[in-house]
């Protein structure tokens, strides 16, 4: 009976709310992952926070207004805001169970999100080269495990859409499958919202 | 380069008698034990029925035999650390040299918060939950079993270091800038670090687990304000995991990185600031406590209107205290570092804020006192430690009402008062209601009670020796004695220290009582036989099961009317029984098949793989590292790519069984 349960509550005869018993696996599965998206984004405010404590620590190094370059970074932010919508494009195919339109869509969103890493490494690697590093500064460190940590989160998000593929490839679309990807795309939508306030705290406010 | 990095001959204490000879009675003991396994012949037993088991009251089993074997490890760092202060005063150095006396301290506290206290808490919510709940497992098996494994990874990683290399000499909250490369170089925080990230990712998982299963399945009709207690108490508990555990995984993250890539998060130099690890470490250190300390609030609130034979006092209120204090427990940290120099008004927020928690408690103590008045209390041992519970906490919050106030804080910080403080809540609340949990759902988990002789000596011995353990450290911190002295010389302290010291042989025989009386109830099961499943009389639903529970706990989901469920049945029951004309006979319940979740190796091999990288890590072993990571990814791909999730028990098979029970319960 678990299996086909109603979810949510229902009033009884009384008129009192009463709970109709254990969620179907779908929803047990997404909530899930929500919680753990929440703790993902409890374990990014630990490094904001740490960051806003560190950004003027610069210990005579270079500073952020000389590091950072604004149309690097809305390029960047725009591959990965259009990698969220075809990731929603993405949704809607698997939904269709359409597998060619699911695979375009989603080859789509890899590229675009390999787009956005390959801009933060060239960033990244131009601050090397001219000896901004990790070991120069605090400011520097919290800078690069802030933005380094973000874009690990995004090359996971890639691996796990590759095997996503493989998985809709080799065992279509049973519920297993879809249940993965409806957390896949909810990964990568938190990413953007990560994005958001790291670009807004570590770009925007760093570049004055 | 070299292939073990930085692994050598020198990392074993050749040349240290007593980590020498712990570690070889730690070895002969686990060779023993894997010995006797392999001549009974019971590894294909364990693998099937218990390692590779997803059964949320097998692994809550394992966790709690996991914290009670830690528990042992634990104290014995206690007894050193208790007859080192003893004997060390004046011209006397002790037994201990400081390298192995630094190194014992910080053991002690990591085992004993994340490996004893954390580990039986998680145990026993994991044993109890899905039954209270009414449901048949957690909302995630097989992860639950990827928590265990990767918990007793790091209590593996823990107890290696006592053999090979050694354990951080920080303290267990392992401060900067002492626990950098600069004034650590040995391994010692690298072992801390890494089998408390490991084992973190496991909790924090458990976290996720729990607050799933809580919110999103539970029996039909159990509303929020139908759950027991103890499932409150649960909620608040693990949805203080979920927010406090990312904290320490990005604060040892840091750290890590300080030490292995030289950046400069808590450094001296380089603009780099180790207050900020110790706010973040509170920011997750003191909804810690709460995470050990509600669950046993639960606990008691269940013993006690259990053996009371009432509903408990002011269950809405209980409810409520307990939420409150789950936010207010993020709005404290500070309070264990007023000495950091916030400013007056920064520390007294914080003061307040701290004083403020003891209302709600305040509450649960009225409300737990309110459930025993009147009733018909039945002294068995459950009880016994809730009583002894009540007057012990309350004593340690008026200590820690009074550390609240920073000026008192200001000369009390770091003494031996703080220590009495906190090991007289967590003594008297974590233990204490750890004990009455296992004495509590032992009969449920094995299908026979535990002996009340020895159970009663174990808590009298306990209880006894705490206070004879706790209180000359009020007194010897009053005098302005330290925490974490090898050797002292103001010969004052010494008579205060030799009866804590023998205040700690007397929970030695505590503990030696429970051994015994583990030991005599094994002995005697059949005289200790629960047939019924519902030995004390009880008011939830896991006492509605047959004992131990059949894999899939109900044959039937129960249909839940009120608070305490399995109460209310009985007494209609009862009633219906009582009526001279009896109307149809009830209906046998309409059986359907179950699926119970498969079991799965994954954790087991996920922790092997852990393990493994952990200890690459330490020791700087790049390619066992490479090797560790490819395995942990190919067993999550494996997992990934497997056939059958779940296999189907027949409703016949269900039917067969659960009638069995109930002509038992006739008979």
């Amino acid at each position: 009976m678990s299996s086909t349960a109603v979810f949510g509550a229902e009033p009884d005869v009384a008129g009192n709310v009463s709970y109709v018993g254990p969620a179907p696996k779908r929803i047990v599965v997404a909530y899930g992952f929500w919680i753990f998206l929440l703790s993902d984004i409890v374990m990014f405010s630990a490094l904001f926070a740490t960051y806003a404590v560190l950004a003027h620590a610069d210990a005579g190094g270079p500073d952020g207004a000389q590091l950072f370059h604004q149309s690097r970074v809305a390029i960047e932010t725009g591959c990965l805001l259009l990698s969220s919508y075809t990731c929603g494009l993405m949704w809607m195919a698997v939904g269709a169970r359409n597998a060619g339109a699911t695979y375009l869509a989603a080859a789509v969103t890899f590229l675009l999100g390999a787009a956005f890493l390959a801009l933060e490494a060239s960033e990244f690697a131009g601050m090397v080269m001219i000896g901004a590093t990790p070991e120069r500064s605090a400011f520097l460190s919290a800078f690069f495990t802030l933005v380094g940590c973000h874009g690990v989160h995004v090359t996971f998000g890639l691996l796990w859409l590759a095997v996503m593929m493989a998985q809709v490839a080799t065992k279509g679309f049973r519920p297993m499958v879809e249940r993965r990807l409806l957390c896949f795309s909810l990964f990568w939508h938190a990413l953007d919202i990560i994005w958001v306030g790291l670009f807004t705290v570590v770009y925007l406010m760093g570049a004055r | 380069m070299n292939l073990l990095g930085e692994l050598s001959w020198s990392a074993i204490p050749f040349d240290q008698p007593i980590p020498l000879g712990a570690s070889v009675a730690m070895i002969l003991a686990v060779l023993l034990v894997l010995g006797w396994i392999t001549r009974e012949g019971y590894w294909p037993y364990l693998w099937r029925e218990w390692i590779t088991s997803v059964d949320h009251k097998r692994i809550g089993v394992m966790y709690c035999v996991l914290a009670l074997v830690m528990l042992l490890r634990g104290f014995s760092d206690a007894i050193l650390m208790r007859s080192q202060q003893a004997f060390a005063a004046g011209g006397s150095q002790g037994y201990l040299p400081p390298e192995h006396y630094d190194q014992i301290f910080s053991a002690h506290g990591t085992i004993m918060i994340f490996f004893m206290a954390m580990t039986i808490m998680i145990g026993l919510m994991n044993f109890a939950l899905p039954l209270q709940l009414g449901v048949r497992d957690v909302a995630f098996p097989t992860l639950n079993s990827v928590s265990l494994w990767l918990t007793a990874s790091g209590v593996l990683l823990t107890n290696i270091s006592l053999v090979i290399g050694e354990f951080a000499k920080t303290g267990w909250m392992n401060y900067p800038p002492l626990s950098e490369l600069q004034y650590s170089p040995g391994v010692g925080v690298d072992y801390y670090l890494w089998a408390l990230q490991i084992s973190g990712i496991g909790t924090l998982m458990t976290g996720i687990n729990f607050v799933t299963t809580i919110l999103k399945m539970r029996a039909p009709g159990m509303s929020y304000m139908r759950m027991p207690v103890f499932c409150w108490t649960a909620l608040a508990t693990n949805l203080l995991i979920v927010a406090a555990f990312p904290v320490l995984t990005a604060t040892f993250a840091m750290l890590l990185l300080d030490r292995y890539l030289g950046f400069h998060f808590f450094t001296v130099d380089a603009g780099g600031n180790m207050m900020m690890y110790v706010n973040l470490f509170w920011v997750w250190g003191h909804p810690e406590v709460y995470i050990l300390v509600l669950p046993a609030f639960g606990i008691f609130s269940e013993v006690i209107a259990t053996f009371s034979g009432k509903p408990l006092f002011g269950y809405r209120s209980m409810v409520a205290a307990t939420m409150a204090i789950c936010i207010l427990s993020f709005l404290v940290w500070l309070h264990h570092f007023f000495t950091m120099g916030a400013g007056a008004d920064v520390n007294g927020f914080f003061g307040i804020m701290s004083m403020i928690i003891a209302v709600p408690t305040g509450v649960k103590i009225f409300n737990w006192l309110f459930t025993m008045y009147g009733g018909r209390v039945r002294f068995h041992v459950p009880i016994l430690w809730s009583i002894g519970f009540m007057i012990t906490f309350a004593l340690g919050g008026m200590t820690g009402v009074l550390l609240a106030m920073p000026p008192a804080d200001f000369v009390l910080h770091n003494s031996l008062f703080l220590i009495a403080h906190f090991h007289n809540v967590i003594i008297g609340a974590v233990v204490f209601g750890a004990m009455a949990g296992y004495n509590y759902w032992f009969p449920k988990a094995f299908g026979f009670r535990l002996e009340e002789r020895w159970g009663a000596a174990a808590f009298w011995c306990w209880f006894v020796g705490f206070y004879l353990s706790f209180m000359p450290l009020y007194v010897v911190g009053m005098m302005g004695m330290t925490r974490r002295m090898q050797h002292y010389d103001n010969l004052s302290w010494r008579p205060w220290l030799i009866v804590a010291g023998i205040g700690s042989l007397v929970i030695l025989a505590g503990i030696i009582s429970q051994i015994v009386q583990l030991v005599v109830s094994i002995r005697n099961r059949e005289a200790l036989r629960d047939v019924t499943g519902d030995p004390w009389n009880g008011r939830t639903l896991e006492w509605s099961t047959p004992s131990p529970p059949p894999p899939w706990n109900f044959a039937v989901l129960p249909q839940v009317t009120g608070i305490d469920a399995f109460w209310i049945a009985k007494q209609t029951h009862a009633r219906e029984a009582a009526r001279p004309q009896r109307a149809a006979p009830a209906q046998p319940p309409d059986y359907e098949p179950i699926e119970v979740p498969n079991n799965s190796a994954t954790g087991f091999v996920t922790a092997f793989f852990a393990v493994v990288t952990g200890f690459a890590l330490i020791w700087h072993i790049w390619w066992m590292v490479i090797v560790g990571v490819i395995g942990a990814v190919a067993t999550m791909l494996v997992f990934a790519w497997r056939e059958q999730e779940e296999v189907e028990i027949p409703a016949e098979e269900v039917a067969r069984i659960d009638r069995e029970y109930h002509t038992e319960l006739a008979a």
